[in-house]
């Protein structure tokens, strides 16, 4: 039963990977490398680390796309200006 | 347990490969990110054995028997202070593209030639 | 075409190299000797239940002490790449929605409270430092997107962040004075195993790397959202 839930997200993250590095949006691509730090906190919970799935839920799939969402931003706004 | 080794491995060579085609600043920063995910995922894949639980004393395990009930502690420490350093580094290297974005007006790598010979 | 070749022969090279871990790996049956005497002597001996805190905090505490100057290393440059000088935010920001502006009345003091219930109580249940500053931290964010003239108090937040470390390094210094070495837990009593005022000094510990991880982080928005509209 772990083995089929492993292969189902592992298929999923690898999926999400390629995406995020061949669209053109971007994005598209800065969302699609959020959804992998998400499925990877699910495997760490089949890992049996609770403490590093929580972190990485925390950290990966919710400050590090705010991150990138704020520079985007930034970049579009220079962009609209000069 | 052995899949999610491949799948780490796989990670790493699809965020390494994303790093040495693209040519968009913020394509190679989304690619180190995901092989910070992949090396990540590996680590603690490492310390996993058969069959047991998360290294947490309660009414589940108790004190005398965790020796043989419990996962590796020390590859998830590890691993914590990780993933908050590569969030660190690469709220970094963004701001880094920030400044090269409004030095040059271009996010392509190839326009940046003041280093090469 | 002779990049496209060398592509291919780096990515093969990083292929081979990293193979023998899918390959030869056999999976371990015990646990490794290092970890035998963390879990063993471990909840004996500092008192905490969780064995990841008690790795992270006491026995390898130096650790966690470089890592807290790893970002604010990296806090400091973002804040020193990203300065404006002599720019204010003249421009008027777009407010935002009734639903978000609600939402966010009801649901702030819920994160704040939840993110110091987990760095509170790190030793017992999982969770811990990191992950409660971050949890405030997203709280703050979620302030700053919902309403238009939210700015953050800057002096506050570089005054929470330095008194957070300096403290940290004092219980360090604490511990070294008045027990066996740097960043001992044990000066403060060790208490009964499994309650909230157990395991000496590590919910002191992680209150102080909580609270730091948290400013950090905000400080690290804040400069990367100034000058939005």
């Amino acid at each position: 039963m772990t083995t089929v839930i492993i292969a189902v997200l592992g298929a999923i993250m690898i999926a999400a990977a390629v995406l995020a590095i061949v669209q053109k949006s971007l994005l598209s691509a800065v969302i699609a490398a959020g959804a992998i730090s998400l499925l990877a906190s699910l495997l760490y919970i089949v890992l049996a680390a609770p403490d590093v799935a929580m972190t990485e839920a925390a950290i990966g799939s919710g400050l590090t796309t705010i991150v990138f969402l704020f520079a985007l931003n930034k970049i579009r706004k220079e962009d609209k200006h000069g | 347990m052995t899949l999610i080794t491949i799948l780490g491995l796989i990670l790493i060579l699809i965020g390494i490969w994303g790093m040495l085609t693209q040519r968009n600043i913020i394509k190679i920063i989304i690619g180190f990110s995901i092989v910070d995910t992949g090396v990540h995922l590996i680590m603690v894949s490492i310390g996993y054995l058969k069959d047991r639980t998360a290294p947490i004393l309660d009414s589940a395990v108790s004190q005398a028997e965790a020796v043989n009930k419990v996962v590796d502690p020390v590859p998830s420490a590890l691993v914590l202070t990780a993933i908050v350093i590569g969030l660190a580094v690469t709220a970094l290297m963004l701001s880094y593209a920030i400044k090269l974005y409004e030095k040059k007006g271009t996010l392509d790598i190839n326009e940046f030639k003041e280093l090469k010979w | 075409m002779v990049k496209k070749i060398f592509i291919v022969i780096i990515l093969g090279f990083f292929a081979v190299m990293l193979l023998p871990l899918a390959k030869d790996f056999t999976p371990f049956q015990e646990l490794s000797p290092v970890a035998e005497k963390y879990v063993s002597v471990g909840p004996e001996e500092l008192g905490s239940a969780n064995l990841v805190t008690s790795v992270i905090v006491t026995y390898r505490g130096l650790d966690t002490l470089g890592e807290v100057a790893v970002l604010f290393i990296a806090a400091a440059g973002i804040g020193f790449f990203l300065r404006r000088e002599g720019k204010n935010d003249k421009t008027a920001k777009r407010g935002s929605s009734l639903i978000l502006q609600s939402g966010t009345a009801f649901l702030f003091p819920l994160i704040l409270a939840f993110g110091v219930y987990i760095f509170l109580h790190g030793h017992l249940t999982p969770g811990g430092g990191f992950q409660g500053g971050v949890v405030i931290a997203s709280g703050m964010i979620l302030l700053l997107l919902s309403s238009a003239s939210a700015k953050i108090n800057e002096n506050v937040l570089h005054l929470v962040e330095s008194l957070s470390g300096a403290s940290y390094v004092a219980i360090g210094i604490l511990g070294l004075v008045l027990a066996a070495g740097f960043l001992d837990n044990r000066f403060l009593d060790l208490g009964e195993f499994g309650t909230l005022l157990s395991a000496g000094a590590i919910p002191l510990i992680y209150s102080f790397i909580g609270l730091k991880v948290g400013a950090e982080l905000v400080g690290i928005i804040d400069n990367m959202q100034k000058d939005q509209s």
